[in-house]
């Protein structure tokens, strides 16, 4: 009688231990990666695959197109590769053509290309289009805001949007013609 | 067994030393303190069950056991500091000048140190302290300081509640402070009692027994210094948060309004101008200086306007309400809304217009003809001047160099080092001129040009190079460091002081304790024995040692 209180007691107590240190463990542990988790995240990285592409609206400046404005929620439906350049950034150079060479043939399928430019001044970025005659719109943030939104590092920088809003991938660094020629399919409309 | 039954009646948990209310020293476990081979009692922890030591049987408690151990929690700190030494051998990657000759760590750390600095490259020490096992590191440092704290203030807070003053002999004989007396009056333990109180200390008694004891909240010190270092170490987890902490630097033009990093767009900043003065050239106090540097500055300035927008959706033009206009010096930020912006740098490399004149070429005196000035943020396409000319930038490059293929191109987004292909168009003709026109260099593509451009004069302007910082955490870091030197205090200067007296037939056994400041406690006890004949404590310290 006396043997098995006592045994129940310890039982008990054994437990309570166990829930106890677990516990205090646990939230040692959650603290830890956290903490470990939140400081390794690089600040030029906040918007990630599978996140909502943040909204827009920049004034748009090629000649070339129509449009007077990109506000990027007007291209829910469509997948939108938007890329991020400037005209003094080498590798934004190399692959300009292969995204103007695939440009007609995505647009058709519902793929819109939208570089936005990071120039501070009007000229140099017509010269540009001029030079490559580019036809996607061209975006202009010379204020810096949308990089800022984006948190853009290195150029270029290229978010691919898939027709929900979603980014798809993100790539930093030029990309090869069959590179962005998969990237592009990714994020084609059904 | 998990229980151990004192013969004084009191239950302790498994693993105690000393039982916790008469002090009896419990046969089998004397070894965890060390006890058995030595003389005096080990009092610390009052020889409580430190769990730790005792249960180990679950995964949990293997881990448990393995933090609390307070060999493993210096060991941690050892690696952090051997490892935080290594991290300042070579400067960290943010921190390579900007003047070296590369300031790709991949070259620099070789370049510079040789293999040495390889290794250290290699072995990612140039960004140790935010690299994951760095961070792991503190974090286990935190782990084993919170589970060592439970571990122990929990069996000392309840062994010292317990406590009882009828002791057992065997502990009043194994302290250091001990004196046996023959025979004792009544109105001697009455005045010692007296005396005690008067020095006030608490006096509890128990069949004769007396336990004075005062200070115990000194016991307490460590644990609230722990308390403290974890909020400390709390607050530089909530520093890795971008509410809590943001640090941004931006470079703002004179004249221009731009945006405020990491504000979400909230914020923009305008420059009115920056200001850089210089100390007085025959000032007697930076003779040396001035004579070795040249010129010593004596004021950073950037005179700003802080706006704050509104605006439908990012990158839709806002409209911007002034909140602020300051100006910000080098100690004196400007702060707005949680926001701080601190003075930090300047460049004076850029041009913000040239005026360029045509002339003949073959004109020695290179009289102006005509004259246009370009906006080198916003150059117009085509300039029409008053003379008939028409000139047109056929290219324009702010920051000129030639690439590895003998193009010309810009290296940034800044009129760092201007230069253009004009196409001038004299009057009444449509064959262009072509020139090729930058800071110190003037080509004339054909070397048949009638007319010549040349730099006429240029304005430059400042551009400033400003922090925005939102730190939250600080008064956390206050807090944590308020209650770690609250902690020290309450440790430091007051002692845990005990006095025992155990009766005995007509006479009386006396012993003490105190966790610091021996002498305080022996002239506390003279004064509680003053006029008595009982016996003064003897030091038995040396017993051990011999």
């Amino acid at each position: 009688m006396k043997i098995d209180r006592a045994k129940q007691r310890k039982s008990r107590k054994k437990r309570n231990r166990l829930i106890y240190r677990s516990g205090i463990l646990a939230v040692l542990a959650a603290a830890l990666i956290f903490g470990i988790v939140s400081s390794l995240q690089n600040d030029n990285t906040v918007y990630r695959e599978g996140d909502d592409a943040p909204d827009f609206q920049l004034e748009q400046i090629s000649q070339n197109n129509d449009l007077e404005t990109v506000r990027l929620n007007e291209y829910e439906g469509n997948g939108i590769m938007l890329n991020f350049w400037a005209t003094w950034c080498d590798p934004c150079k190399y692959e300009m053509p292969f995204m103007q060479e695939l440009y007609p043939e995505y647009k058709e399928k519902g793929v819109e290309i939208i570089a936005v430019s990071l120039d501070k001044t009007d000229l140099v970025v017509h010269q540009f289009i001029d030079q490559y005659e580019l036809t996607f719109p061209i975006p202009h943030d010379p204020k810096g805001e949308i990089s800022d939104l984006y948190k853009v590092g290195p150029l270029p920088s290229t978010f691919f949007i898939n027709p929900d809003g979603e980014i798809e991938r993100v790539v930093e660094g030029a990309l090869t013609l069959e590179l962005l020629e998969g990237f592009l399919d990714e994020i084609t409309p059904n | 067994m998990d229980k151990l039954k004192c013969e004084c009646g009191h239950v302790n948990p498994e693993g105690t030393v000393l039982c916790e209310a008469c002090g009896k020293p419990i046969e089998g476990n004397q070894h965890i303190d060390g006890n058995d081979k030595k003389m005096l009692l080990n009092m610390r922890y009052e020889g409580s069950a430190r769990r730790s030591q005792t249960y180990r049987k679950s995964f949990v408690d293997k881990v448990w056991s393995f933090f609390s151990s307070v060999k493993v929690g210096v060991i941690l700190i050892v690696i952090a500091l051997i490892a935080s030494m290594i991290g300042t051998i070579f400067p960290q990657a943010q921190f390579i000048p900007p003047n070296a000759v590369s300031r790709d760590p991949a070259i620099y750390y070789e370049d510079q140190f040789g293999l040495i600095g390889k290794i250290y490259y290699t072995l990612g020490f140039h960004e140790m302290y935010s690299s994951w096992w760095y961070l792991l590191l503190l974090g286990l440092v935190g782990v084993s300081l919170v589970i060592c704290s439970l571990d122990r203030f929990i069996p000392l807070y309840k062994a010292l509640k317990i406590q009882k003053p009828k002791r057992h002999e065997t502990f009043l004989n194994r302290q250091r402070f001990y004196s046996e007396t023959e025979n004792v009056t009544e109105s001697d333990l009455e005045r010692m009692k007296e005396n005690l109180k008067k020095l006030r200390y608490n006096i509890t008694e128990q069949d004769g027994h007396i336990l004075a004891e005062k200070g115990r909240f000194s016991r307490w010190g460590p644990y609230v210094n722990h308390i403290g270092l974890i909020i400390i170490l709390l607050a530089a987890i909530l520093r890795t948060t971008p509410i809590m902490f943001t640090d941004e630097y931006v470079w703002v033009r004179e004249g221009e309004t731009i945006v405020l990093p990491g504000t979400d767009g909230e914020y923009y900043i305008e420059n009115k101008r920056f200001i850089m003065e210089m100390h007085d050239p025959e000032d007697e106090r930076f003779r040396d200086a001035i004579a070795q540097e040249g010129m010593v500055p004596s004021n950073f300035q950037t005179d700003v306007v802080i706006y704050k927008a509104e605006r439908e959706v990012p990158g839709a033009e806002p409209e911007l309400e002034p909140i602020l206009e300051d100006s910000i010096q080098m100690n004196k930020p400007a702060k707005f809304d949680g926001y701080t912006l601190y003075q930090q740098g300047y460049q004076q490399n850029e041009f913000s217009s040239m005026t360029f004149k045509i002339h003949e070429t073959d004109d020695e005196d290179a009289t102006a003809i005509d004259s246009f000035t370009v906006d080198l943020f916003d150059p117009e396409p085509e300039y029409i001047l008053d003379s008939g000319f028409r000139v047109v930038i056929e290219h324009y490059f702010p920051d000129y160099y030639l690439t590895e293929d003998g193009t010309p191109a810009s290296e940034t987004n800044y009129p760092r080092n201007p230069a253009f292909v004009l196409l001038v168009y004299p009057p009444e003709s449509d064959t262009p001129e072509v020139s090729f026109l930058g800071i110190g260099r003037n080509i004339d593509a054909t070397g048949e040009n009638e007319y010549k451009v040349a730099i006429q004069d240029f304005e430059t302007h400042f551009v400033s190079g400003l922090t925005l910082r939102v730190d939250r955490t600080l008064i956390f870091f206050g807090l944590g460091a308020a209650v770690f030197m609250i902690g020290v205090i309450q440790g430091m200067y007051w002692q845990h002081r005990r006095v025992w007296i155990h009766p005995k037939e007509n006479g009386i056994l006396l012993a003490a304790h105190t966790n610091k400041n021996w002498f305080g406690l022996s002239k506390d006890i003279e004064k509680a024995i003053e006029d008595t004949n009982i016996n003064m404590v003897e030091d038995r310290q040396d017993l051990d040692k011999s």
